[in-house]
């Protein structure tokens, strides 16, 4: 980068040398960055030493509400006594072994899927794993049968909740998405226009808006007697709502493919079809595996929205919690930082993890 | 992309089978078929909602717009009572979204552009801080630092009776902030129609300096003298509409506090969330758009004998922006979009203000109608606005 130094490579002079050298161009190489520099060591020593005393010193773990009157710092007894609610919500307690294994599945599929994109012996299971293992989840979840009780998906709630409407909005969203982007790409007037309307009317409102109106006008649209329950209209809100970006995505990918690979197709008399499945999309598709990831990104802190029309999602669940007994209740910044810390480490893992496949991506180009 | 045009093969006579096997003949029936199941699901949802509203005995259109509204906004920039219309409590819900994404928006700008441009800075500890801000504020969901704000907010802050006094004769309470503000005079009138003549005369101005330049080469110092021409018009506004000094000055009265221009938790913290979580994304596209100037500019820079601040500011930022302003036109949609999120902590938003009106009349399709109808034309005109400007400044290359 223009800005920043690096120390040329193993300079001679003994550690002290090099850390004076070190601290001279990185800290004190100008009269301007010599004020920054301790301008920032004053707002760390203001702000790191309080957060720290709050949250490792003074803070308890035990979980009563008399170990938490009596600390001055944080509580986190409140999110010890009540984990299992925020994690599970008002899943049926004694069965709560159950989201935590369709949890642990879930994640494992999705790890192995992304993982697969570097592994190309995993990339032939990704497929058989996701068909296998979306049911598993589901009846873990539901149950009914095998003999596991009957949930239904009301009660379901925290952290699998989240899990689980992001990754069937992006499972869903995908194909929706690819489809419309070919559309917007097509040479057909109506089929292009009808693309084009979709994404941009959805692309230009809240996705809040979308989840109102798949909360309260989506009844209206089915006939009489007709009902489908709220967490799948939920889900197919956001299903929606996803297609239209990652569309855009996918068509940021169709317009990198080269035109010749269009024309190559054309000239080995494929089909639209075969030479989109055969040439194009593959190409597409792998040029936008890290937008991909971050539109996933995006649409699991999105997930979150399910709140305001009355799903208990992770956020939801710790929000129950500090409800559950009037004298948690004060304790709502430990409850929403616990929740914090996870959203922060999925969502932050998963940026990494982007960011490296970019650079992955980018080194098989320049070969 | 599909193929276009082939030449119809050979002059023998068509059957069935060739016209299906023909290109355009199947585009055609593809649509036929495209268009008809879309009119087919939109007949059936539409006929389905109609059936329904009979049945429930809810009356369609928009004539609900005209009634009272009786209901209480907390917050509204114009004359609103319970007796209102809704039409009014619509504009008092849209003006108080307008008013929170435009502050947001010129905020998390400024916030953005710092944080992006220290993510850059050659000092390691500021580098690192301005990192850990980004990262942080990023990966947490924005309606969890909205929740949390909120709940922090009202909490820091003591009741009215205790007020606190940060600055003179501003208060500070779980009830938000009040400011001092001047009471209302006919020189302020003026002195906005005189900012409006200030701008007009700086255009002619600017107009003016350009053609010198060109001219003699002799550049104008068009910044400063903008600021002055716009201070000297509304100062002189001021002193001839009288120079009012009276204030209206927040005071406790009994166990509330009367008189100032209240600032609302709900309003703060609607504003700080949204502005902290853009901030991260301008961040990061500011950053994207600075490592997009080749690094020769900056060399070119130095060569001049430019200071480092100079150089970043004449040279490498004037060049990134026409880099950013795509990305940056999307945040500052996403921004007024998320600022529905507003419902949530009960700032009386356009969402907000919808859906109460939508849980009184039961005209649901209506209400969501109107919110989709106006962020759908805001985010038009925002976009408009912003290719207008990415034009401008993409011609200011050659």
């Amino acid at each position: 980068m223009a800005t920043s130094t690096q120390l040329p490579p193993g300079p001679n002079g003994s550690v002290g040398q090099r850390a004076v050298i070190w601290v001279r161009r990185n800290l004190f190489n100008s009269w301007f960055n010599s004020i920054l520099t301790i301008l920032a060591i004053a707002f760390v020593v203001w702000i790191v030493p309080p957060i720290f005393e709050w949250a490792v010193l003074n803070a308890t773990l035990t979980p009563t509400i008399e170990a938490c009157r009596e600390t001055t710092g944080a509580c986190w007894g409140f999110v010890n006594a009540n984990l299992r609610l925020i994690l599970f919500g008002v899943y049926p307690f004694d069965q709560q072994w159950r989201p935590l294994l369709a949890m642990i599945i879930l994640i494992g599929i999705i790890v192995a899927s992304l993982a697969g994109v570097r592994y190309p012996r995993l990339q032939k299971l990704i497929l058989p794993m996701w068909i296998v293992g979306i049911p598993a989840i589901a009846i873990l979840m539901w149950g009914g049968m095998l003999g596991l009780t009957y949930v239904q998906n009301s009660s379901w709630g925290g952290l699998p909740l989240t899990l689980i409407l992001s990754t069937i909005g992006i499972v869903f969203a995908f194909p929706l998405g690819l489809l419309l982007a070919l559309g917007r790409q097509s040479n057909m007037p109506a089929i292009k226009t009808l693309s084009v309307v979709y994404i941009e009317v959805i692309r230009g409102v809240p996705l809040i808006t979308v989840l109102f109106m798949a909360s309260v006008m989506f009844p209206l649209f089915l006939p009489d007697g007709v009902s489908i329950d709220k967490l799948l209209r939920a889900q197919i809100g956001i299903i929606l709502f996803t297609a239209a970006y990652l569309a855009e995505v996918f068509r940021g990918g169709l317009q990198a493919v080269p035109r010749g690979q269009f024309e190559a197709g054309d000239s080995l008399g494929l089909s639209y079809w075969q030479s989109m499945r055969l040439i194009i999309l593959p190409q597409a598709l792998r040029l936008v595996i890290p937008p991909t990831v971050n539109s996933f990104i995006s649409m699991f802190k999105d997930t979150t929205l399910v709140v305001i029309i009355g799903l208990f999602d992770l956020l939801g669940a710790v929000k129950l919690a500090l409800r559950s007994d009037p004298a948690w209740t004060r304790y709502y910044v430990e409850g929403y930082v616990f929740a914090a810390a996870i959203f922060f480490l999925i969502c932050y893992s998963m940026g990494r993890y982007s960011a490296y496949l970019e650079k992955e991506l980018r080194k098989g180009e320049r070969r | 992309m599909s193929k276009t045009q082939q030449a119809p093969g050979g002059v023998r006579s068509k059957g069935l089978a060739d016209y299906l096997n023909d290109e355009n003949v199947r585009a055609v029936i593809y649509q036929i078929i495209a268009i008809g199941l879309v009119i087919l699901a939109g007949w059936y949802l539409v006929s389905n909602t109609l059936d329904n509203l009979e049945r429930q005995n809810i009356s369609t259109g928009y004539g609900f717009l005209n009634l009272e509204a009786s209901f209480g906004i907390s917050e509204s920039m114009i004359d609103y009572t319970p007796r209102s219309s809704y039409a009014t409590a619509l504009m008092v819900g849209l003006l108080n979204t307008v008013k929170v994404a435009f502050l947001g928006i010129v905020l998390c700008t400024i916030i953005g552009t710092i944080f992006g441009v220290a993510r850059l800075s050659s000092n390691w500890i500021v580098r690192k801080l301005a990192t850990v801000y980004v990262e942080t504020f990023r990966n947490i969901p924005v309606l969890l630092q909205l929740f949390f704000w909120y709940a922090i907010i009202p909490g820091a802050f003591p009741a009215a009776r205790n007020a606190l006094q940060p600055l003179p004769d501003v208060l500070l309470t779980n009830r938000g902030m009040y400011i001092p503000v001047p009471v209302a005079d006919n020189a302020y009138d003026f002195m906005g129609i005189a900012a409006i003549l200030a701008f007009v005369v700086i255009y002619f101005v600017k107009k003016w300096a350009a053609k010198r330049l060109d001219a003699t080469g002799q550049p104008f110092p068009i910044f400063w003298a903008s600021v002055g021409i716009l201070v000297g018009f509304v100062l002189i506004a001021y002193i001839a509409g009288g120079a009012p000094t009276e204030m209206d000055i927040p005071e406790l009265k009994g166990f509330n506090i009367r008189g100032g221009y209240n600032i609302s938790p709900e309003f703060m913290s609607v504003l700080i969330g949204l502005t902290i979580y853009t901030s991260t994304y301008v961040a990061e596209v500011v950053r994207s758009g600075i490592q997009a100037v080749p690094n020769g500019q900056w060399e070119a820079a130095d060569s001049l004998g430019l200071k480092r601040s100079v150089s970043l500011r004449k040279i490498i930022l004037p060049q990134s922006m026409r880099v950013a302003i795509p990305p940056l036109t999307n945040q500052y949609l996403n921004l007024t979009k998320n600022s529905s999120l507003a419902v949530a902590v009960g700032y009386p938003d356009l969402v907000s203000v919808s859906n109460t009106t939508m849980n009184q009349t039961g005209q649901a399709i209506e209400a969501i109608s109107i919110y989709m109808a106006v962020y759908l034309g805001l985010s038009l005109i925002t976009s408009l606005f912003m290719n207008w400007f990415n034009k401008k400044m993409a011609l200011v290359e050659r």
